[in-house]
């Protein structure tokens, strides 16, 4: 059973819809606090959603420097899965783990809503059970959400492929871009596939009751890395 | 000696900066239409031991490099005097 690391930090907020999202696909999910130094033996890293230390000084700038970070960024880097969703990613680019930043919001305002996504990258370890184009309705709840970079990050990003998944033009109630991102960019990934991070929420959308389970293929990919197929 | 020193984090020009352009819609609001190319940062204040004031600086520059300062998205200024 793929065992599956959720990183609580101080403020985090998604924590048990992660968790419970990477059970339902047959994980074995469990927290790994921020003090901890050590991932338990995870294969996945998953850092989830939130305001991690309220979001001060930068969004994920301070929890880039938990003790636990610095076993995710071993594990990153000897190949081991490392996702993470919107407080999660942000602390992603803080470490450095990816390009990028993510900045205020263009129109300033929180933005909590469904967003569709086309699904440009499927050799991650999130995305591998799409199909390259797919498009998928989950949410994004965020202030801190415009992804920038350098035009020579950017370049490199588009060029490589590395765009994982982007906001859809506007569709049936809901809005493109929502954020003001560069290229619409709404989840990237490293060259190797194993380091992910992505802004919008697919946590909050994997079971029919609670609305939708278009969220879901994004676990099962991950649930596939323990079918040997390990990224 | 302890110097003081002081860090000016600002979006880096040519960034989109949504909330100098909401002060400066604001400013002309309020009637004051000649306020332009608002740009809003971060001011940072902390004092450093350090063995000179080169020192003190060199030190304030590896703090903004590490943490104060997203060299992706900002510039930042740093000014040191006697405490």
């Amino acid at each position: 059973m793929l065992k599956v690391a959720v990183v609580r930090f101080p403020g985090s907020n998604c924590d048990e819809d992660a968790l419970r999202a990477a059970e339902l696909v047959g994980c074995d999910a469990f927290y790994v606090w921020h003090r901890d130094t050590s991932l338990k033996g995870a294969e996945v890293a998953l850092l989830p959603g939130g305001f991690s230390y309220g979001d001060y000084l930068r969004s994920g700038a301070i929890a880039r420097f938990s003790p636990v970070m610095q076993a995710v960024a071993e594990h990153a880097q000897e190949g081991g899965a490392v996702v993470g969703v919107c407080n999660g990613f942000q602390i992603l680019c803080e470490a450095h783990l990816l390009p990028g930043a993510l900045v205020r919001n263009e129109g300033l305002s929180f933005v909590s809503k469904p967003v569709d996504l086309v699904v440009e990258r499927t050799d991650t370890v999130i995305t591998s059970a799409f199909t390259k184009g797919d498009i998928v309705r989950v949410p994004v709840a965020h202030g801190d959400g415009r992804f920038v970079a350098d035009p020579e990050t950017l370049a490199m990003l588009e060029g490589e492929g590395r765009v994982v998944v982007r906001y859809a033009a506007a569709g049936a109630g809901v809005e493109a871009n929502p954020n003001g991102s560069m290229n619409a960019i709404a989840g990237i990934g490293n060259a190797a596939g194993n380091i992910v991070g992505l802004m919008p929420h697919p946590e909050r959308m994997v079971d029919a009751r609670l609305g939708s389970a278009a969220g879901l293929p994004f676990f099962r990919s991950l649930a596939a890395l323990g079918a040997g197929s390990r990224t | 000696m302890t110097y003081r020193v002081h860090v000016r984090v600002m979006p880096r020009g040519g960034l989109l900066d949504p909330q100098g352009q909401a002060v400066e819609h604001a400013l002309a609001a309020l009637g004051f239409p000649g306020a332009n190319e608002v740009r809003v940062g971060k001011a940072i204040e902390l004092t450093v031991a350090a063995g000179s004031r080169d020192e003190a600086e060199a030190r304030a520059r590896q703090m903004c490099d590490r943490l104060l300062a997203n060299p992706v998205t900002e510039d930042y200024l740093v000014q040191v005097e006697d405490a």
